[in-house]
């Protein structure tokens, strides 16, 4: 998909570099809002997740028009879907620098390590399989009744 | 000069091991079991974190280098917006078995892992910075510091929890014969955050949606929630 039509390719043009530009610049926008929100007001919720919040609000309530709507001729994606397709899927790269913490947690509670490595692997596999089946069940259910 | 060419070398170590577990990752994708073991969100960690032990690098020098993915992470953070509103008429016509799932998966995520825990013998400290171990990062590490846990053990926690709901999810769906994206999605959101919704994404857009949906209100959640219930049970 991305070195297809409305791709970027190895070849991008002056308009593609744009466009792809016009999105970052809107989500950095929306980033340094939720950054700000979340200084000033003392929420525990981060910034980005409000940007999003945000974002998405702005989105849904006919901001869609102006965001999303407003391409340059000849290109299937926005410039924003383009930017936020391309950052999603760069996901788990950016995430390796935070996992790679794993190995140097401080000391605190050493003796306990095996235990939580062990509780934690449970937990989740349990909280995975309990919830999907309680939203199989809903949804069969949701069929049966509309 | 040193200090400038050791922090280019560790931001090109994150890239450069990403691309070669990446691509480790194509390599073996006929085979699902082993595939999902060599995920890039397990085999780079690992390495980078065996090679950083052996040449005696500090991780605060590492993580300053790679500053440039964290800063990166909360832009693409920003980014889900797009999916969830282009999904967003799947998951309105489910509101409420949505809502219900929720619940039930956000509050089973910290009672299953406090009571293990507890029935394991933990201190109460470690029980504590347990609990948020299926929220978001930074959300667990502010709820952590104010309901009195660890705040390093929690992001080691929460990190491992998503690791592990992004690499088991998968084969759990299939163990339990669920096709349907939509289930895949919320479930490895509710109970694996950022990390299960990186996953997501390589299922459908769909699944990517709702693991989302789920990552983010978890979060909402369990910060309303998480610190009335530990104030109650101290008491």
């Amino acid at each position: 998909m991305l070195f297809g039509p409305g791709g970027i390719g190895p070849m991008a043009n002056d308009s593609q570099v744009l466009n792809l530009l016009r999105g970052l610049i809107i989500l950095l926008l929306y980033q340094g809002i939720g950054e700000a929100i979340t200084r000033y007001s003392g929420m525990p919720i981060p910034g980005p997740v409000i940007g999003m919040i945000l974002l998405f609000l702005t989105l849904n309530l006919s901001g869609s028009k102006i965001l999303l709507k407003f391409k340059y001729r000849g290109f299937k994606h926005t410039g924003l879907e383009h930017t936020a397709h391309l950052l999603i899927r760069g996901l788990p790269l950016m995430f390796i620098p935070a996992c790679v913490g794993i190995f140097f947690l401080p000391n605190t509670q050493a003796d306990q390590r095996p235990a939580i490595v062990g509780v934690i692997v449970l937990s989740t596999l349990v909280t995975l399989t309990a919830t999907a089946l309680v939203m199989k069940w809903l949804l069969r259910s949701e069929a049966k009744h509309p | 000069m040193m200090a400038l060419l050791n922090q280019v070398g560790l931001l090109v170590l994150t890239l450069v091991v990403f691309w070669a577990s990446f691509w480790l990752y194509r390599r073996y994708n006929s085979r699902p079991t082993i595939h999902s073991l060599l995920h890039p969100l397990v085999t780079a960690p690992a390495l980078i974190g065996c090679l950083l032990l052996l040449v005696d690098i500090d991780y605060s020098l590492y993580r300053h280098a790679n500053s440039p993915f964290f800063f990166l992470l909360g832009t693409a953070t920003v980014a889900l917006a797009i999916p969830l509103h282009q999904q967003f008429h799947h998951i309105r016509s489910l509101a409420k078995p949505l809502l219900i799932t929720l619940l039930f998966g956000a509050s089973f995520a910290v009672i299953s892992a406090v009571s293990i825990a507890w029935l394991l013998g933990a201190s109460v400290e470690t029980l504590i910075s347990l609990s948020p171990k299926s929220v978001t990062t930074p959300i667990a590490l502010g709820i952590t510091e104010k309901i009195g846990g660890l705040p390093g053990l929690t992001a080691g926690v929460v990190v491992f929890t998503g690791v592990v709901g992004a690499i088991c999810g998968p084969w759990i769906f299939r163990w339990l014969n669920i096709t349907d994206d939509r289930i895949a999605g919320f479930v490895m959101g509710i109970s694996a955050h950022g990390l299960g919704t990186a996953r997501a994404f390589e299922i459908s857009p769909r699944c990517g949606a709702f693991s989302s949906l789920g990552l983010g209100l978890t979060g909402t959640l369990t910060v309303f929630l998480l610190p009335w219930i530990v104030i109650a049970c101290s008491n």
